[in-house]
């Protein structure tokens, strides 16, 4: 893992801890992004942490661009030192796989995509060696997945999951970005799952959908009220399958305002994690049954 | 006081100088594209710089006055009218109560700026007036204007017409168009042929140009470094692990078309980014049109801190002109 510092024109300076994508590199990029933060350096606007890298804005009239890059690079060893452990909160998403909704889409836009005789479900899990696309959505939704970033548009959390390398699922993006997407369509990118906080574009294979609404910027939701945007880095999430009856009860809750998502607060700790994945993840995943 | 929409134009909205801070959600700045036009439509009305106007693209809106107001249009070069007589850009003028603002065929540029006395008074989301349609932000309930809205006004004193700004200090692109660039992120991925190419080839502004991003084409396509992608970029070699996106960040995905974002940037994405459009070149593109040709100019830092002191000069000279 190689810290590369570079300029993103004369406003940003951009941080990446490694090229590849691992839980070691995004807990750096969060330690040192919370390090610029508190170092309160003068100019500095926006902070954005990404998944494994991360950007600062800042102003060059207030602080010069080549002293901004150095006093951020002399925070790294801070977060060399930082532990790798969060107090997070764990999240149950009901999801709805296979859906109506997403399943027009994708067949609106089959000449789009690698495999046009099938469903994106049902690539994914080919090209992933599964059987069959339910032996494909167990893996999606068996174990737990970490907000690795939020951002794209409007509160979008990317997500990775919490396996081991091997078992990661990996498929490409459209061959061309899509010019729709549902509301909360659950997509999958590279080796990130997302959901899509609005309708829009997006090249994200589509896997299902979920009744939860995560951003709202009106703030009426009960659980929206403080801020209209539900995700942030860090946070870990439970998919729960959910059926088409479910899906309509839990929707018109969330229209009544009577629902709110399933949430713990849990530790998460890297070289815990790192030791044994299933059985730690066991015990994240107990945390919810008390919720 | 409001200012009562009879035509809408193309897409209309209310901006102003943007919500900064939430980019880190995906909620990019936005703000008027050509800000210095719009700051010196605020001063033309003695409105603070930061007020909210109505920025139009390519055909401008009918307005309804309901109030005596003091009125600037700045930005793209566009025929303006008060009940049908002429009046200057770049210079303040007075719309009574009663009396239709309306706009002729665009000229020159893309985007004009509408200051009124008093600024428009809707709702602020997040500290701003600024319309983001895709998160509902800002404007009217989130959205564009449209004909039949009521626009809020503040109430302000009328200044004297004729107030001008000189046209040594409106600033617009040239023909080629020149943006200048700082290379940087991941410009490493692309061949030494493919960076030349880059800057050697003249791009025109594709139909796909709007306040998220302004689309290139017509350059030749460019090749990459060869590698073993990284894991959880994807296979493209234009792909990396997704990252956040500087604004004004040039991304190539697949290697053909640039798409420069801009104001309303989306936050993050896949796609590697070759450098970024100098803060100070940033308003130029907001007055580009679709077919513009356009030349990436290769600059250093020094350059760029160089051409924002100059541009924040014009913006100071603007300042005492009308002070």
């Amino acid at each position: 893992m190689k810290t590369r510092y570079t300029y993103g024109g004369d406003e940003h300076v951009y941080v990446e801890m490694d090229e590849e994508m691992s839980l070691e590199a995004f807990f750096k990029s969060l330690s040192m992004s919370n390090a610029v933060r508190e170092a309160d350096i003068p100019g500095v606007t926006e902070i954005c942490p990404a998944n494994a890298s991360f950007q600062v804005r800042f102003d060059p009239d207030v602080t010069a661009p080549s002293d901004m890059l150095k006093r951020i690079q002399d925070l790294e060893h801070t977060a060399d030192k930082a532990e790798k452990r969060l107090t997070t909160r764990i999240v149950e998403v009901p999801v709805y796989y296979q859906d109506p909704w997403t399943h027009e889409t994708l067949m609106r836009f089959r000449e789009r995509h690698q495999d046009p005789n099938g469903t994106d479900l049902d690539y994914a899990a080919r090209i992933n060696g599964y059987d069959s696309a339910e032996a494909f959505i167990e893996a999606h939704h068996a174990q737990p997945w970490f907000v690795s970033m939020v951002g794209f548009v409007s509160g979008l959390p990317f997500l990775y999951q919490l396996v081991e390398r091997e078992k990661q699922i990996q498929v490409p993006k459209y061959l061309r970005p899509r010019t729709d997407t549902p509301k909360q369509t659950v997509g999958y990118g590279g080796s990130f799952s997302c959901v899509y906080s609005v309708r829009g574009a997006g090249g994200y294979q589509m896997f299902g959908i979920t009744p939860m609404t995560i951003y709202d910027p009106r703030q009426e939701v009960s659980y929206l009220r403080d801020f209209l945007v539900f995700f942030k880095p860090g946070d870990i999430v439970k998919w729960r399958p959910i059926d088409r009856a479910e899906y309509d009860r839990i929707l018109s809750e969330v229209e009544a305002n009577t629902w709110t998502p399933r949430v713990a607060e849990v530790e998460f700790d890297l070289e815990e994690f790192n030791k044994d994945m299933t059985g730690y993840n066991a015990k994240l995943m107990e945390a919810l049954n008390d919720a | 006081m409001t200012l009562k929409i009879v035509k809408s134009g193309l897409a209309t909205t209310i901006q102003d100088m943007g919500r900064p801070g939430y980019f880190h959600l995906g909620i990019p700045e936005g703000g008027a594209m050509d800000r210095l036009s719009m700051r010196a439509a605020n001063m033309l009305v003695g409105n603070p710089e930061d007020a909210a106007g109505l920025e139009a693209v390519f055909m401008g809106p009918e307005i309804e006055f309901t109030h005596d107001a003091s009125v600037a249009v700045t930005g793209a070069e566009m025929p303006v009218m008060v009940d049908g007589e002429p009046r200057e850009t770049w210079t303040s003028f007075t719309v009574k109560a009663g009396q239709v603002l309306s706009f002729g065929f665009l000229q020159s540029g893309a985007r004009i700026y509408i200051a009124v006395s008093g600024g428009i008074t809707t709702e602020p989301d997040l500290g701003s007036r600024s319309t983001y349609p895709i998160g509902a932000l800002g404007g009217v309930d989130g959205r564009a204007v449209q004909p039949g809205d009521d626009l809020p006004v503040g109430d302000a004193p009328l200044v004297a017409e004729g107030r001008s700004v000189p046209a040594a200090l409106r600033r617009g692109p040239a023909n080629p168009a020149e943006l200048r660039v700082l290379t940087g992120l991941y410009w490493y991925r692309l061949t030494d042929t493919a960076g030349k190419q880059f800057f050697d080839d003249t791009w025109t502004v594709a139909a796909e140009a709007d306040r998220m991003g302004y689309r290139f084409k017509g350059g030749r396509p460019l090749e990459f470094v060869e590698r073993e992608q990284p894991f959880g970029a994807g296979a493209d070699p234009s792909n990396i692990v997704d990252g956040c996106y500087s604004y004004g960040s040039i991304q190539v995905p697949g290697g053909t078309e640039p798409i420069v974002l801009h104001r309303d940037a989306v936050s993050g994405g896949g796609y590697f980014t070759l450098g970024a459009i100098i803060s100070a070149d940033m308003d130029l593109i907001g007055q580009l049109q679709p077919n513009t040709q356009v030349k990436f100019v290769n600059v250093d830092m020094d350059t760029a801190l160089a051409a924002r002191a100059e541009r924040k000069a014009t913006l100071r000279k603007i300042r005492e002109e009308l002070a």
